[in-house]
């Protein structure tokens, strides 16, 4: 089995009206549980706006700290999801149900190294 | 010398480049690794060399290439292992957990095309991948077909195998659900493979001969692998078709010539008579799909004996039945060519007049050649300086100069 991240990338700014955000929210719950319910899901979570987002990097011999996403842009990491999966093929599978529970959002789909656990 | 012996390097390698799709997709389902595939028949062609002037050609040179290359790779991979390679420990693990002797269903030639066509590779780098790993050519080869630098072609092929490696995309056949949409993509690649070969986009020469008849090998494979699938039959009509006018698509000094000036009695008629043959069995399995309709209208060119005598109405027919699987404006363009046979150009203008193909330098061309047989001369010759500047193919471009000389006011 391998693992393989499932990351949903936003656009900045507040959050849709309810009325649009609450289904959406519900389809995600729902394949949410069915990745639970077929034992493939390892972890899930959204992240707050990437304002709230705080880079650390060594520079010389220190750790500088800026306030900010690190890469710039419209658009940004929202939130992700990690499942276990035999093949590609499989995690593309879990992969579309929630590009179609999320809507317009894109869902990138990477491996995770030495995951392997067979 | 004993007389078995004397095989030519050239004989060895024709067998290898024959049997290179064969034992690269058996030693991946071996090794579960493409590089160490690919790593074992190139060994094997090493020992070949070898041992073939000396022993003469053995008596199933596929089964002696894919047994030597697995147990080259299998010494390999022991002395690698023991180094604590861990790639290759994994790949010895899944060698000594196969069952070799196990008669294949399916071919496995037919699993690797539909990795190599997998929908998370780019549509180029499926390309590359299949002629490479499927039809046996050389990264130099391909880059030469494509016209880019080999080491471009290098770095595209290496981090494509990464990718399979790395995402873990499956060397299977797709199930059920997912197989119309994967196969479109295998057929897609294959066409484009012939297109490639048939029209190179750029370059000075209209044909690239090796390309066309690499997807007719690709293209017979997948009809041979996958029976039951008209398409793939459909596919493999279209291009025979195709290819039967090759001999007259061009004249020497690499002029191209459209289908209405071609010498039809050069046609070859055995592709013909192939093709055709393929066409009718489809049309008795009634389950029409876009490749076999393009090929049926081929079927009805390759029927007539000129322009004149060519049953433009089916034509028409034929395509109103594709356009309404395939709405393009491509498909109507065509459309509308035939429409102004059986109606005449005004017919067929008004048609072309409503599409938004401006890009497209064929568009620009059949309008010129369609306002030239309504007489509107200024016209076709804007039309015609249009299409030629859409154009990179020197030998299109060639013709198409040359019929706006032609234009006489």
């Amino acid at each position: 089995m391998k693992q393989y991240l499932l990351s949903v990338y936003q656009p900045d700014g507040p959050p849709p009206e309810p009325e649009v955000l609450d289904p959406i929210m519900r389809d995600i719950g729902a394949v949410e549980q069915e990745m639970k319910d077929a034992g493939v899901w390892v972890f899930s979570g959204g992240l707050h706006a990437p304002s709230t987002a705080t880079v650390l990097q060594r520079k010389d011999d220190e750790i500088l700290t800026t306030d900010g996403p690190y890469v710039e842009g419209k658009e940004h990491l929202g939130g992700f999801t990690i499942v276990r999966a035999p093949d590609l093929d499989a995690a593309l599978e879990w992969g579309r149900k929630l590009a179609e529970a999320i809507r317009w959002l894109p869902i990138e789909v990477r491996p995770f190294q030495g995951a392997d656990d067979d | 010398m004993p007389a078995a012996a004397r095989v030519p390097v050239e004989e060895i390698e024709q067998v290898f480049r024959a049997e290179h799709g064969r034992s690269v997709a058996v030693l991946v389902r071996v090794f579960g690794d493409i590089d160490v595939a690919e790593e074992a028949v190139q060994d094997a062609f090493t020992t070949a060399l070898q041992r073939w002037p000396r022993d003469g050609l053995p008596p199933s040179p596929a089964g002696w290439i894919i047994t030597t290359a697995r147990n080259r790779a299998i010494d390999r991979l022991r002395r690698e292992a023991s180094r604590r390679d861990r790639h290759a420990q994994a790949a010895l693990l899944q060698a000594e957990a196969d069952p070799t002797e196990e008669g294949p269903v399916r071919d496995e030639r037919l699993r690797l095309m539909f990795t190599c066509c997998h929908p998370a590779l780019a549509p180029a780098v499926r390309v590359a991948l299949t002629l490479r790993l499927l039809g046996g050519l050389s990264t130099a080869e391909i880059a030469r077909a494509f016209l880019v630098a080999e080491p471009t072609m290098a770095q595209r092929l290496v981090r494509a195998k990464g990718k399979i490696r790395d995402a873990g995309i499956p060397y299977r056949v797709p199930k059920e659900a997912d197989l119309p949409d994967r196969l479109r993509a295998v057929l897609a690649v294959i066409y484009l493979i012939y297109n490639e070969g048939h029209v190179a986009s750029s370059g000075d020469r209209l044909d690239r001969a090796d390309l066309g008849v690499e997807a007719i090998r690709l293209g017979r494979l997948l009809a041979e692998l996958m029976p039951d699938e008209p398409e793939a039959h459909g596919l493999l009509a279209l291009m025979l078709l195709l290819e039967s006018r090759r001999p007259t698509r061009s004249v020497a000094g690499g002029e191209l010539v459209l289908l209405a000036d071609q010498d039809r009695r050069r046609w070859d008629r055995d592709l013909v008579a192939e093709g055709q043959a393929i066409v009718r069995a489809c049309l008795r399995r009634n389950d029409p799909g876009p490749y076999q309709i393009q090929a049926a209208i081929n079927a009805v060119h390759s029927d007539a004996a000129s322009v004149e005598a060519t049953d433009w109405r089916q034509i028409v027919q034929l395509y109103d039945q594709l356009l309404a699987i395939a709405p393009t404006p491509v498909v109507a363009l065509n459309r509308a060519v035939a429409v102004a046979e059986v109606e005449g150009p005004e017919a067929g203008l008004a048609l072309v007049d409503a599409l938004d193909l401006d890009g497209y330098h064929l568009f620009h061309a059949i309008r010129a050649d369609l306002l030239r047989r309504l007489g509107r001369v200024g016209e076709a010759a804007s039309a015609y300086a249009a299409a030629i500047e859409r154009t990179d193919n020197a030998a299109e471009r060639d013709y198409l100069r040359r019929r706006y000389e032609e234009l006489s006011p």
